[in-house]
């Protein structure tokens, strides 16, 4: 029995090593591929170091020399303003905790077979509803900060719910409406901000009063902040959503097939109506982010027309790159929150326009989704015949 | 006995079969009648004196009169018209054809009398001229757009990536164009733009299997990414070189275009403008009047079944995904040599996606989606206007009128539309 239980444990885990392995090898191949594109992309776009390149068999040390010159600094840049010290790790986290929670929020849409292209709707809809109960009441330290979290994801989930609910009733095409709600979320904080409610005393541009100290997410140290934490809470949450819970087993299901889930019972328009609403939900968290989160200088944002960034939109691509699996998720996060973090300091330190970290971020997840593209271009991955990979959505478009 | 057999035939001729979809779908699109002739109703009230419009702009050879109607009553005649149509929709007891007469006079009552409103409010009269001549500019990348996604998807394809193909391709017109001082020029690079952000969806749509609509949303990622990168770059240090494209000018089609009011919004437009109501007639032919278009529908129908008579699935796709995205292109090209000239990051601002909607509420239909472009385009043009005219509305709300106008179309009066059943699936042997 002993022996017994030691060797199927011993079993679990090499074949648990064995099968994610290659995920893993597949991603790490992805992200130094996708590197070596921006390299080239890199050198090709200077003027200065493509005419070396003119003389690159009479004096190859010269082109050769300049690329390696402009690649390094700009990568080591991009790297040492991602990790190079205690400030730079906490921006990291900074910009990683949006990106985790709106991707869980385009991730379980996903799971269900649903295609949640409305995260940056109800993130802008988190961010407003947080904002506005920050800078307007008055409540003890805890309870304000409680309040405004709880108002924020409200209100994404509600913006996410009407998508859920339309779908479930009139079968209206998710993507369209996800697509027309972001800019319908976009005018009302346009309009808000132009509000008594909203707009700054004595001032004529649309922006908001600051939100009080008792409402903001605690700093732990510089932008390293509470909310980082409520991204991996979220993120255990949602874990535990789908694989413990039968409401995540119908998500599942219907996201694998919708036919036989309705047969074996399951009520397909309700799961898409709990699963969209929860996506808004984890959306507004990431609006929450950035209403109440700590800035540079220690005190939340302001709420203005740009707030939220392009947050809604780069969750896609953290949803795609970690699989639309929680784990997967926070990981990927974390990467594109590092690139961003990054990229502001490859573009003051190299001279490198961080635009380039869009192109990486691109070009990982087209490498990630093409697992047999990466096997042809590295063929040392080329063992079991790779499948394209089918946990990046739960079910078809 | 023979009483007895004529009673069920007679019973029988007057049985009404209706789905529950189309029952579901009649009673929403009386109900939203209902409710805009409502609407309307209570605006009647609040209308002004006169509402004024202007057939003409400053500019027209011909000066026709303007139109001065009373407001309240024209609000109030529109309100009961919706009304009656709303009504007879929700009493299923119209036939087919007073059905759709229904609908065009509710959609008419619609916006005869939301524009009656708005412009009594306002001291300045609403160009006609404008609202008809913006809504054919706007909708051009529209329709354009739409029509790559109905080739693509025709055949089995999504086509997210519509975004992605008018950033490149506005992108690839503003250098090509200032680099050669030629509009042609600029077309076909913009064309070439789109075609190889084209073939990058075909590799990993048909070649690698990816999921096709997040392909599609990481092709517009890596879109913005290069054109923003080449942009900071390149272009922007040297832009009196790289990004001072000429700008189209407007085709006069003879006296065609002097005929009042409508010859300039139709007859006097630029090459492109043209070009995409070719278009549309090009894509309506070949998908439906030639073999290839057979085939094209046959793959994105069901796939086993073409592979089975001998039609290789994977060319047709690749086939139909580069066809469309000569359109693509063409409507990218709009954003810079189309209108200013010169680019700037992100300057297709999610038309692409609007485009995707067109094609999506135009049921998969190179006519139907090309109207839809209109529509759109039509909304996002009044709501400019009412803006300029001060109304009560207020402007922000004004600007989502084109997005709320799409979801209440696709939630009420579109409803469930039916994909080619293979789109988005990809083919293996």
């Amino acid at each position: 029995m002993t022996t017994h239980t030691r060797a199927a444990g011993r079993g679990a885990l090499v074949e648990y090593a064995s099968r994610h392995w290659r995920d893993w090898a597949v991603t790490t191949a992805a992200f130094v591929l996708a590197l070596v594109i921006g390299a080239i992309l890199m050198i090709a776009a200077d003027p200065q170091v493509s005419a070396n390149f003119a003389y690159l068999f009479t004096a190859p040390q010269l082109a050769l020399g300049s690329a390696w010159a402009k690649v390094s600094g700009a990568y080591g840049a991009l790297a040492v303003g991602a990790l190079g010290s205690p400030q730079a790790l906490a921006l990291t986290s900074s910009k990683a905790a949006p990106l985790i929670c709106a991707g869980l929020g385009v991730g379980l849409a996903f799971r269900a077979g649903l295609f949640n292209i409305g995260a940056q709707g109800q993130a802008v809809w988190g961010a407003v509803t947080a904002a506005w109960i920050g800078f307007t009441f008055e409540l003890p330290y805890g309870l304000h900060l409680l309040v405004a979290v709880v108002g924020g994801v409200a209100a994404g989930a509600v913006w996410g719910g009407i998508v859920g609910w339309l779908k479930a009733k009139t079968g209206a095409h998710e993507v369209i409406v996800t697509i027309m709600m972001n800019y319908i979320a976009s005018g009302m904080l346009a309009f808000l901000l132009t509000t008594t409610a909203f707009r700054r005393p004595g001032r004529e541009d649309p922006i908001s009063p600051e939100v009080h100290a008792t409402a903001a997410l605690p700093s732990i140290f510089g932008q390293f902040h509470l909310g980082f934490v409520l991204a991996i809470a979220a993120a255990a949450a949602v874990w535990w959503l789908l694989e413990r819970s039968t409401t995540g087993f119908s998500i599942r299901a219907v996201g694998a097939n919708p036919h036989a889930a309705s047969t074996a019972g399951m009520s397909v328009a309700t799961t898409t109506a709990i699963t969209m609403t929860l996506a808004g939900a984890l959306a507004g968290l990431a609006g929450i982010q950035f209403a109440l989160g700590p800035s540079a200088n220690g005190a939340p944002v302001p709420l203005t027309l740009g707030l939220v960034g392009t947050v809604g939109f780069d969750a896609i691509t953290v949803a795609l790159l970690g699989r639309s699996r929680p784990v997967g998720i926070v990981f990927a996060g974390l990467l594109f929150g590092g690139l961003d973090a990054g990229g502001l300091a490859m573009q003051s330190v190299a001279q490198t326009p961080l635009t380039l970290t869009m192109v990486l971020q691109a070009v990982v997840v087209l490498f990630v989704a093409a697992p047999a593209l990466v096997a042809t271009v590295l063929p040392f991955l080329k063992g079991r015949r790779l499948k394209p990979s089918a946990t990046l959505t739960g079910g078809q478009a | 006995m023979s009483a007895s057999i004529s009673a069920p035939a007679e019973v029988v001729t007057h049985v009404h079969l209706e789905s529950p979809d189309a029952r579901r779908a009649r009673l929403s699109t009386g109900w939203l009648i209902v409710a805009a002739g409502v609407g309307l109703l209570v605006a009647s009230f609040s209308a002004g004196v006169t509402a004024t419009f202007t057939l003409s702009d400053a500019f027209d050879t011909v000066q026709l009169p303007s139109v001065a109607l009373p407001a309240g009553p024209v609000v109030l005649l529109t309100a009961l018209l919706c009304l009656a149509a709303g009504g007879g929709l929700v009493s299923g007891r119209l036939s087919r054809g007073w059905r759709r007469a229904a609908g065009v006079i509710a959609g008419l009552s619609v916006v005869v009398g939301f524009l009656s409103w708005a412009a009594s409010s306002s001291t300045l009269p609403f160009p006609v001229s404008n609202q008809l001549a913006g809504t054919v500019a706007l909708a051009t990348p529209l329709m354009l757009g739409s029509l790559a996604g109905v080739v693509g998807e025709r055949a089995g394809v999504v086509n997210v990536a519509i975004e992605g193909q008018f950033l490149n391709a506005a992108f690839t017109a503003a250098v090509v164009g200032s680099l050669t001082r030629s509009i042609p020029a600029a077309l076909i690079g913009a064309v070439l733009a789109a075609a190889l952000t084209g073939l990058l969806l075909g590799l990993f749509a048909i070649k690698y299997l990816v999921d096709q609509v997040v392909l599609g949303v990481v092709i517009n990622l890596l879109a913005s990414g290069l054109t923003g990168f080449l942009f900071d770059q390149l272009v922007q240090p040297n832009s009196t070189a790289l990004n001072a494209s000429p700008i189209m000018t407007a085709i006069p089609l003879g006296p065609l275009a002097s005929i009042p009011l409508v010859g300039p919004i139709l007859f006097d437009q630029t090459i492109l403008v043209y070009l995409a109501v070719i278009s549309v007639a090009v894509v309506w032919f070949l998908l439906y009047k030639t073999r290839w278009g057979l085939r094209v529908r046959a793959v994105g129908e069901h796939p086993r079944a073409a592979d089975t008579v001998g039609i290789s699935v994977t060319a047709v796709r690749w086939q139909a995904v580069l066809v469309g995205s000569i359109f693509a292109g063409l409507g990218g090209a709009f954003f810079t040599v189309g209108s200013t000239g010169t680019f700037v990051k992100d300057i297709t601002v999610g038309n692409g996606f609007i485009a995707l909607a067109a094609l999506i509420m135009g049921r998969w239909h190179p006519v139907y989606a090309a109207l839809m472009g209109l529509f759109f385009g039509f909304v996002t043009q009044m709501a400019s206007q009412l803006q300029t005219l001060s109304t009560p509305v207020p402007s922000q709300f004004l600007l989502l009128l084109p997005y709320v106008a799409t979801i209440i179309a696709v939630a009420g009066l579109i409803g469930r539309t039916r994909a080619p059943a293979a789109d988005g699936t990809p083919y293996i042997k």
